[in-house]
């Protein structure tokens, strides 16, 4: 999304989509896992829209679609590829749009070479570093994003082996807020005719991805991918829009990020971004995952997607700037937002003297994702680990990793509302069973912090629609529950005073910190809103800031969030607003608040022609009003509010005074929506089909099996079953895919305990076709074991129609349905799906590919203790897996 | 509200505007009521958790039936809202139709449960809806057998009988029932028993004009064995499909004729018995 639009946020919100005319969820069972959301949903099909529901399965949300298309897991942008090709075969798409909003004109550089020229790579990639070099996927006459490449000279091992992409990764970890940044302006052709204009190359790009094809490799019957196909372009254009509705059906895998820019390549060429009713709608995987990321729980990014400064890269805050923020475009006041940051945190003490204290933020020197740590303990390099609100031993892939990275830590605190799987792996993990583990050898200090619940502190949460919704306690929390900020402050608190008076240097950024928040209560809460206040930031008299607009780059304005600033504008908690909806539009701009500048819909000056007339009065939304001589509409603009759409950049002009009155895409350097990425992703500037790194058939499209540039973890732990044809791979014939039910919560940390829920899916189940369970012998509400090259484990069998076999290839592929709630604690027990699951990601972002690998299955419960192993080697004998798994 | 109850005689089957009324409120609000439109039930089961959250009723166990997702199994003295789940092949061969449909007490016109209990324990309120008093229930269990719908039950260990209230304690407060409130898609809908036949006719047409030929109300009818429900379904198929007795008759229509019957039975039994004594003294 960032790479395609500007912006790492959904580009609509779910209420939006009551106005949609054809949605289209896929990669997501949104009936299931967002039933509140999908009201909308239930509203737009009462309106008479058609909702679509592609997906493996047959689901609650399949139930209620106007159509059910299952599709092979993995396989997602082979159908989505083959409707761009009909959308550019058929001459559907919305031209004007497309011509005047996104960069189908541009021109790129002679020497780019697609994957459809070297048999599934771009060119630029280096064999020996398995990285890409970007330089020739720059637009024609454009200066090259960076100069990493010399810069990396001096790097240590990491950055060096990264060499010129290495500094990609960083964008494409940014991009969560804001496209990539480059200099100068390109050269267009309108008339879409020129062979290396960004439509051409698209039409070359996707040539193969035919109806055809997209039968034969994700084994979508022809009529029932037209249906869908004549669906989206007869619901897009002036008239009406079309929605794409995507969860973590899309994330994970190993292209995960291509996934999405497939989707959003489809949605630009059919005129639906910024407009009502359209959109990609991105559902989060729970509470508040949009607001982790907007301010970040992950090592690569700062508060506002501001990247994490690397070792020896940025050498100054000066430096740092120039390399990461724009010439034009929004982000181009990437100073501001920097400085102000630093300044909400050091305070007084960050002053221009001393560059902000910019040199006390850490440097990274290595990815430093969840998968590496878990590595970095089991090879003894990391010590410590906090959990909090975090179910790893059962809730991430290959599970046993995880565990036996726990069970090497000298100290382990795990904050929660239950002893969860993590805080007892120690003593009853699956490795104690088999005697693999120990507990009288696991040196591991277990400490275990009961949680407050949401309901017993105030807080926010920042939900799928970028919307900040501030919740007030209820009651107070029980014994020694406590909320996480009172740990935190109170840590940091003590922390402080042990370290009070120390002369040593390396305590300054921890002493200097403004770590002074107001305490209440009998238990010394911090106030929630004044963190909240600093988030929103302040101006040079102190008072609480308005918009990031007023940020300055001089220190005079402090501000924890750039993105989130106007929060609590006019001194008031803006996120707390409730309006009821009977008293506002369907846009609801006074229920709570949302990023940036309270927009409901993103780029929302795509829904006005170039000229800022309404497409259509039917899709009325912001335009311009000539008589006021500013921007008006349903929404708050996302543009500058009084810039005339006519307006036209002058020579050298910089930020977003280079943006044009008609580019509705504020946030990229040339104003854009981005059909093809020429900065910012590691694995290509265009959408490639690749297997999953564990298939069941060979790419039919290219001698490039998986994506090539996948991260992957090489370690005896997290060996990889064979793929698509190679020796061995018959051992585990079988498609699974693992998921969530409404009746439970991600791993169960929080379902697994509460009866009411536990009632509902009380027992660990795979579900098969009657096919598979004739093949296999499975007995209906018998057991099955699923077994991979990492292990084996047990469900109860549930034979259901849902799951279909499919035709792929001329061959008939079974899929294995494997929910992942359960794990040997709580009222209901069961093994988890993540034991089954290899660890290997998604280089732009370092997702773990769960929703699609390969297993055996046969009837019978598990073997238990060590027969567990034996059976387990025997598989992977036959499988010929290495012990290590290759890349 | 001020209502008052008086005596009088109740009727036990056919139609019945005011069963209220018919029970001795006087002034009693509008009956109200459930129409649960299934055609847009998701199987969340949020009623079913709001329910036993609001009514504090007990887990029903943790049983893996398999019964595609349904794991509860059916309304129960601790399950008084019950998500059934039915996969079904479409007609044509092609494709599945999954059905779900929120079961729940149907508040009966004549409720046998009600008319059957020797200890005035279930009590008709004055919103029409039929409900137990946990403090009087003795456990006889004479409402279990007579309830057409197989609602009502006991509960094991405790021996009384449960079922829906219809959230009695909410609707006093002004309240709409708890699963009601939790439902996301509107496939419960609370309200005034008249308003809800109505809107419930008007769906009705709008989803059979959308291709579900077979779509019906059940339980809207007040011509019905039961005088008509309380609460009551739209369903997009037989109600066989759902586990739903097709025609309920309430177990308590016959009563009156039986009565008769027995009364002439024992008059003829009477009239014999002295005719044989007379004619054994001739």
């Amino acid at each position: 999304m960032g790479t395609s639009f500007g912006r790492g946020g959904a580009t609509t919100f779910p209420a939006d989509l009551q106005g949609s005319d054809c949605i289209v969820i896929q990669g997501s069972n949104m009936a299931e896992c967002h039933p509140v959301a999908f009201q909308w949903v239930m509203e737009a099909k009462a309106r008479g829209a058609k909702v679509i529901h592609v997906d493996p399965r047959f689901t609650r949300t399949s139930a209620v679609a106007d159509l059910h298309v299952p599709l092979r897991a993995g396989s997602d942008i082979a159908f989505l590829g083959g409707l761009i090709h009909h959308v550019l075969t058929q001459g559907a798409d919305f031209r004007e749009y497309l011509v005047a909003y996104t960069n189908a004109p541009t021109i790129l550089r002679e020497d780019f070479a697609d994957t459809e020229d070297l048999d599934g790579l771009f060119s630029g990639f280096d064999p020996a570093t398995r990285h890409y070099d970007p330089v020739t996927w720059q637009y024609e006459g454009m200066k090259v994003a960076a100069a990493a490449g010399q810069r990396d000279e001096e790097h240590d091992d990491w950055v060096r082996r990264r060499a010129r992409a290495g500094h990609e990764t960083q964008r494409a970890d940014a991009m969560g807020s804001h496209g990539a940044v480059f200099g100068g302006r390109p050269e267009r052709d309108e008339t879409l005719q020129h062979p290396r204009c960004v439509y051409q190359v698209l039409r070359r790009h996707f040539s193969r991805y035919t109806p055809e094809l997209v039968e034969e490799l994700c084994g979508v019957p022809r009529e029932l991918f037209l249906e869908v196909a004549e669906a989206i372009c007869s619901n897009s254009g002036r008239e009406r829009t079309t929605a794409f509705v995507y969860a973590v059906g899309w994330t994970h895998h190993t292209v995960g990020v291509q996934y999405i820019r497939t989707a959003a390549i489809l949605q630009l060429l059919l005129g639906n971004i910024g407009r009502p009713g359209g959109g990609i709608m991105a559902l989060r995987g729970h509470a508040s995952i949009q607001g982790s990321t907007d301010i970040p729980t992950l090592f690569n990014i700062l508060p506002g997607y501001i990247p994490m400064p690397h070792a020896h890269h940025d050498q100054d805050l000066a430096a740092f700037i120039a390399g990461d923020a724009g010439d034009t475009g929004y982000w181009g006041n990437m100073g501001a937002y920097t400085v102000s940051l630093l300044k909400a945190w050091w305070g007084d003490k960050a002053q221009p003297e001393n560059d902000f204290c910019f040199d006390y933020l850490p440097r990274l020197d290595g990815p430093a994702g969840t998968y590496q740590t878990v590595a970095g303990q089991i090879d003894g390099t990391v010590k410590g680990y906090f959990l909090v609100g975090e179910n790893p031993a059962v809730g991430s892939a290959n599970a046993k990793m995880q565990r036996l990275g726990l069970a090497n830590l000298d100290w382990l605190v795990v904050r929660d509302f239950s002893l969860i799987e993590s805080a007892t792996f120690w003593k009853d993990g699956p490795e104690i069973e088999t005697g693999e583990l120990r507990p009288e050898e696991i040196g591991t200090e277990v400490f275990f912090l009961p949680a407050a619940a949401h309901t017993e502190k105030d807080g926010s949460f920042t939900n799928t629609q970028r919307l900040l919704q501030w919740h007030h306690k209820a009651v107070e929390p029980e014994g020694d529950d406590r909320s996480d900020l009172w740990f935190y402050y109170h840590l940091g608190r003590r922390i402080r005073d042990k370290l009070a008076g120390s002369a040593d240097e390396m305590d300054r950024p921890i002493l200097d910190l403004t770590w002074e928040y107001p305490t209440e209560g009998p238990l010394a809460e911090p106030s929630a809103e004044a963190v909240l206040r600093e988030v929103n930031g302040w101006g040079p008299d102190g008072r609480a800031l308005g918009s990031y607009t007023e940020l300055a780059a001089d220190g005079s304005t402090a501000c924890g969030c750039w993105i989130y600033c106007g929060c609590f504008a006019g001194e008031v908690n803006q996120t707390a607003r409730r309006r009821p909806a009977s008293e506002q539009s369907w846009v609801a701009p006074e229920w709570g608040w949302a990023w940036p500048a309270n927009r409901r819909i993103l780029y929302n000056r795509a829904s006005a022609d170039p000229g800022g007339r309404p497409w259509s009065e039917r899709k009325a939304y912001v335009w311009w009003d000539e008589d006021q001589g500013r921007w008006t509409g349903h929404d708050v603009p996302d543009f500058e509010p009084t810039k005339h759409p006519g307006y036209v950049p002058p020579e050298g002009a910089r930020a977003e005074e280079a943006i044009g009155g008609a580019d509705p895409f504020i946030m990229q350097a040339d104003g854009k929506g981005w059909l093809y990425v020429p900065s910012g992703l590691v694995d290509g500037p265009l959408p490639t089909h690749y297997e999953p790194v564990e298939s069941p058939v060979p790419n039919p499209l290219y001698a490039c099996q998986h994506n090539p540039v996948r991260e992957g973890m090489a370690r005896p732990e997290n060996p990889y079953n064979p793929s698509g044809g190679a020796p061995g791979s018959e051992a585990f014939p079988f498609v699974f895919t693992t998921y969530r039910l409404t009746e439970h919560h991600t791993a169960g940390g929080m379902s697994r305990w509460q009866p009411y829920l536990s009632e509902l899916q009380p027992e660990m189940f795979c579900e098969v076709s009657p096919a598979l369970a004739a093949e296999r012998g499975l007995e209906p509400l018998g057991w099955a074991t699923i077994v991979t090259a990492r292990t084996a484990i047990e469900a109860r069998v549930l034979v259901t129609d849902r799951m279909a076999p499919l035709k792929v290839g001329g061959r008939t592929i079974h899929q294995v349905g494997l929910p992942y709630h359960w794990g040997p604690n709580g009222l209901v027990r069961g093994d988890a799906a993540n034991e089954l699951l290899a660890v290997v990601m998604d280089p732009n972002v370092h997702i773990q590919e769960a929703k699609c690998a390969t297993c055996d299955v046969i009837p019978g419960r598990r073997p238990r203790g060590p027969a567990l192993l034996a059976l387990v080697e025997r598989y992977r004998r036959q499988a010929q897996s290495p012990p290590g798994g290759g890349r | 509200m001020s209502v008052s109850v008086t005596t009088g005689t109740n009727r036990l089957a056919g139609p019945l505007a005011d069963p209220a009324g018919e029970a001795g409120w006087e002034g009693a609000p509008p009956r109200v009521g459930f129409f649960t439109d299934t055609s847009v039930c998701i199987g969340c089961k949020a009623c079913e958790v709001a329910c036993k959250e609001w009514n504090r009723v007990p887990d029903d166990g943790f049983r893996f039936l398999g019964h595609s997702y349904d794991n509860t199994g059916g309304l129960s003295a601790s399950t008084w809202r019950h998500v059934a789940f039915v996969e079904k092949p479409l007609p044509d061969g092609k494709g599945l139709a999954w059905l779900m449909s929120s079961d729940v007490c149907k508040h009966c016109t004549h409720a046998a449960c009600l008319d059957v209990c020797p200890t005035g324990a279930l009590l008709r309120t004055e919103f029409g809806t039929v409900v137990v008093q946990e403090d009087v229930c003795n456990g006889c269990g004479y409402c279990v057998p007579a309830c057409p719908y197989g609602v009502i039950d006991q509960r094991p260990g405790d021996g009384r009988a449960w079922k829906c209230t219809l959230c009695y304690d909410r609707l006093g407060q002004g309240l709409e029932p708890a699963c009601a409130k939790a439902c996301p898609t509107k496939s419960i809908q609370f309200g005034p028993l008249d308003e809800l036949r109505q809107r419930a006719r008007s769906r009705l047409a709008e989803v059979r004009a959308s291709g579900a030929a077979s779509a019906r109300l059940y339980g809207e009818d007040p011509g019905d064995g039961v005088g008509g429900a309380g609460a009551f379904f739209l369903l997009l198929d037989e109600p066989e499909v759902y586990g739903l007795p097709p025609d309920p008759v309430v177990t308590t229509r016959d009563l009156p004729s039986m009565w008769r019957r027995a009364a002439v039975a024992a008059g003829a039994l009477l009239a014999g018995a002295a005719a044989a004594f007379l004619g054994a003294a001739q």
